[in-house]
């Protein structure tokens, strides 16, 4: 497989404050083409904060104040940068499945319609593409025009990562995507996700560090704020270079 | 031991029974009221009396231009107000930060919803009627009607958007649509059931209003040609026909059609909005 060597997503020297609260202190982590990064840690470490620094998500949060840079493909994502043209490169996968109250083809539609794709037989092959490789096709191929709402929790999060391959990223943000769901829904996601691994770069926030273990090929352990320790995953979990890490991994603490 | 639960099984079943009664209270009154205005109404209603316009002298005594006037009060208001409402709660709901800005708007929202409708139907009067010269009219009465209904429309409306939930508007935020499109197309759909909400609260109450209609619309009798025309609405005419001693059967013929017409005016809405959750393709 054609690899390319730069890093997709490069942070540097990353601050976030909400309001008084400094929330990210100085974090920098360069992420890999095509590939799975974990950004593991406890509660309140910063981690889900950091991944939403990524496709400017806490733009919506009032009083929010980021410092340094989130460089992408080269370019400060904080700097004259088409929040648009952003989010569409750079897709999330949020906690809790959250389709809209719309069909399942509508729900994977909505997407390449709001970047403009009209023509009903694009839009076709886009939902039944995004489907496949959501793995969700052949459970949901004969109800499209029934309600998303409809279905199990675990179709609901792959249904949601349909909607966002529908778009066409070259990002995938997942914040703990697998937190509601159950083993088995877990383990279908997991394989996508490695699966998806070949033409996507994987940025996914776990409190699971098993499911870290398994799918991602670094990961980066956040405590307080800050990055202790990034590295291959394996290389990690066999040899923590930082005591906390040790700690943490070894289920002390978190 | 046994003294105590003996109490609870007391307690437990005079609440529920407190409980049932309330409700069986609340839907026997209701119940009680539509069927007397229709046993009392439906036996004068023929079709002489919905299809004839009103000249009690040649004998002809039909509400024809009472309904026409209450249709075109309705639409008109609703057209002006329905607008401005609901792009209020937007502004409200999804733009608007929490701060003196909001609560003074909020106040006053609240506080246009509690004014008697006597108060706006002499500013109905001294404003739209006299200053800007509108006259009598349906326009007139229409727009007073419109500044009463807008407090509640707003009000409904921003609840039923605050009531879709936030995930909603990141997932479409976080798939590169504008606020406005997530708006559009995602907060507004789900709103849907509570705006038309709103607008069926609205209608019982322009239809219901007689003060400040008669006051801004006038209540000639004659069929309106348009909205500069003057106009009776059915609930003046009730209130004419009751007032006089005209006609006691009559009125209770009109109190009748009233209440048709404005049960048929909601299931209108509630089709309006299954159809409208059924394109979208959502739940139910």
């Amino acid at each position: 497989m054609m690899q390319r060597i730069e890093p997709i997503i490069t942070t540097k020297d990353l601050h976030l404050y909400y309001g008084s609260n400094h929330a990210l202190k100085g974090v920098s982590l360069a992420i890999p083409r095509q590939s799975v990064t974990a950004l593991i840690g406890p509660s309140g470490c910063g981690k889900s904060t950091f991944l939403k620094t990524l496709n400017r998500m806490n733009d919506l949060v009032p009083a929010v104040r980021i410092e340094g840079k989130v460089l992408f493909d080269g370019q400060n994502i904080y700097e004259d940068y088409d929040v648009v043209e952003l989010r569409k490169r750079i897709g999330m996968v949020f906690q809790k499945p959250n389709p809209f109250p719309m069909s399942i083809y509508e729900n994977i539609a909505y997407g390449p319609r709001v970047h403009g794709i009209k023509r009903r037989q694009e839009l076709d092959e886009i939902v039944e593409r995004s489907l496949r490789a959501a793995a969700l096709w052949d459970e949901v191929k004969h109800r499209l025009k029934k309600s998303a709402l409809g279905l199990s929790g675990g179709q609901q999060q792959r249904l949601c990562i349909a909607r966002v391959l529908a778009v066409e990223p070259e990002v995938m943000l997942m914040d703990e995507p697998t937190s509601a769901l159950d083993p088995i829904s877990t383990a279908k996601i997991e394989e996508l996700i490695v699966k998806l691994k070949e033409r996507y770069t994987i940025v996914i926030v776990t409190h699971n560090m098993q499911q870290a273990g398994r799918i991602a090929d670094k990961t980066a352990f956040f405590l307080h704020g800050e990055v202790v320790e990034y590295e291959e995953t394996a290389q990690m979990f066999r040899a923590p270079r930082d005591k906390r890490t040790e700690a943490y991994i070894t289920g002390r603490f978190g | 031991m046994l003294k105590r639960s003996w109490k609870r099984v007391l307690a437990d079943g005079t609440a529920t029974g407190l409980i049932w009664g309330a409700a069986l209270l609340t839907v026997g009154v209701l119940l009680f009221i539509v069927a007397y205005i229709l046993f009392q109404g439906l036996p004068h209603i023929d079709w002489p009396f919905i299809t004839d316009v009103y000249r009690p002298g040649l004998g002809q005594e039909g509400i024809l231009p009472m309904i026409i006037s209450t249709l075109y009060l309705i639409g008109v208001a609703l057209l002006i107000a329905v607008p401005v409402g609901v792009l209020a709660a937007i502004y409200l709901a999804e733009y608007a930060k929490e701060g003196p800005v909001l609560q003074v708007i909020r106040f006053a929202t609240e506080s246009l919803a509690g004014i008697p409708s006597i108060i706006y139907g002499l500013f109905g009067y001294a404003f739209f009627v006299t200053a800007i010269k509108l006259r009598m009219s349906i326009l007139a009465g229409s727009l007073t009607v419109a500044l009463m209904i807008i407090p509640i429309i707003v009000r409904t409306t921003e609840e039923a958007l605050r009531a879709v939930p936030r995930s909603y508007r990141e997932g479409s935020l976080a798939l590169g649509a504008s606020q406005l499109t997530t708006i559009r197309r995602v907060v507004l759909p789900t709103a849907i059931g509570g705006i038309l909400t709103s607008v069926i609260l609205s209608v019982g109450r322009i239809v219901g209003e007689t003060a400040a209609v008669i006051y801004t619309m006038g209540s000639a009798v004659a069929i309106p040609r348009g909205i500069a025309s003057s106009g009776r609405s059915l609930s003046v005419h009730l209130y004419f026909l009751a007032k006089e001693g005209t006609s006691v059967e009559q009125s209770h013929a009109a109190a009748a059609v009233l209440l048709i017409l404005v049960a048929l005016i909601n299931m209108l809405a509630n089709v309006t909005a299954r159809k409208y959750r059924v394109r979208g393709g959502s739940a139910r």
